[in-house]
């Protein structure tokens, strides 16, 4: 048993990244390992409510992780100051999500046995 | 153990390090290699963010990237550990986990 | 130890194949194990057969294989990502009714799950090429 965590640091529509990203969380949850994810910086967008691209090759990033909740996650976790440099708050997200401090991410990431940033 | 941070871009081009040193705890390590080898400039811009952080993390710079790119020993910053890719494992083996920080 | 390793771009599109490959090395010659280096994203063009930089170029293709076949390291490659790039093994190409044969000697295609399984084994993990 390892615990992973996802650390999701870029915007949406920069490449298939996140969706391949993705696949891999899931593979993680399908092998019963405890699995977080953790939205820093331009990340914080992947969560943004009411993405509607109008060509429908880019499709929102939001719903990716409302289907995560099929998957056994330990948990979404947010920066509050990524949020706030943004203009954002919690209620801007699609999904509820816990904040942490930025003074509170390096032992949150210290608790990690795999990491993987993307 | 603390953990191994990674980075690979340089602070001109992208916030990327700036970003990682803010989530750094006590006794965790920076490797800078790649284009992040150039926060080492003793005279840069960024010297003295890179020196705050030596203050609660180590700072590792790999030499071969330094050389790669024509930086010399007395243009790197005082404190800053030079290590080559079998000290890079070494660090790896010290620290768990590892961020690649992109 | 024992060591998973991911590679996440490709070829000439930054350094970090190169890492990747010398960390490798220095990690197998210093005697530690290297239990699977996967690649992923624009990592999977790393396992293109038919690449021909030129000579001078010291192509890393070539260096991969000898390193693997040497040390006795996995390269895989993940089929989802192989796929959506184009990057067809004989066999998947035939299913498919094209032509391909496009994996290099040394490499072999396959699935998320030898990551994870990778990364449960392995004392440490690393990214490159992000």
């Amino acid at each position: 048993m390892k615990n992973f965590l996802f650390v999701l640091r870029h915007s949406p529509h920069s490449g298939s990244g996140i969706r391949e990203s993705l696949d891999m969380l899931m593979t993680v949850a399908a092998f019963d390992q405890p699995v977080k994810l953790l939205f820093l910086d331009e990340g914080v967008f992947l969560l943004k409510s009411g993405q509607c691209p109008p060509n429908p090759a880019m499709r929102p990033t939001a719903p990716l992780f409302a289907a995560l909740e099929i998957y056994d996650i330990e948990g979404l976790w947010v920066e509050q100051e990524s949020l706030s440099e943004r203009g954002l708050s919690l209620a801007d997200l699609i999904l509820p999500a816990q904040t942490l401090g930025r003074a509170d991410i390096a032992s949150f990431l210290a608790a990690a046995d795999i990491v993987v940033a993307c | 153990m603390g953990v191994l941070h990674l980075v690979n871009r340089s602070p001109g081009e992208s916030q990327t390090l700036a970003l990682c040193l803010e989530r750094v705890g006590a006794g965790d390590a920076v490797l800078l290699l790649e284009s992040g080898v150039y926060a080492v400039l003793k005279n840069a811009v960024f010297a003295p963010r890179l020196a705050e952080a030596m203050r609660c993390v180590s700072i590792h710079v790999l030499t071969p990237d330094l050389a790669a790119r024509g930086i010399a020993q007395e243009e790197v910053l005082a404190g800053v550990v030079w290590v080559d890719y079998e000290g890079f494992v070494e660090l790896s083996l010290r620290h768990t986990p590892i961020i690649s920080w992109s | 130890m024992k060591f998973a390793i991911q590679i996440n771009s490709a070829p000439w599109e930054n350094q970090g194949c190169e890492t990747a490959y010398q960390f490798s090395r220095a990690a197998s010659h210093m005697g530690h194990e290297i239990l699977l280096i996967f690649f992923y994203h624009a990592g999977a063009y790393n396992g293109l057969r038919w690449m021909m930089p030129p000579e001078e170029e010291s192509p890393l293709l070539k260096r991969w294989s000898i390193l693997a076949a040497k040390e006795g390291i996995d390269l895989a490659i993940c089929i989802s990502a192989a796929h959506r790039r184009g990057l067809l093994e004989q066999t998947e190409a035939r299913r498919v009714g094209k032509l391909d044969d496009d994996l290099a000697p040394g490499f072999r295609i396959a699935g998320l799950g030898l990551w994870v399984d990778a990364c449960l084994k392995a004392d440490r993990f690393l990214i490159f090429g992000a």
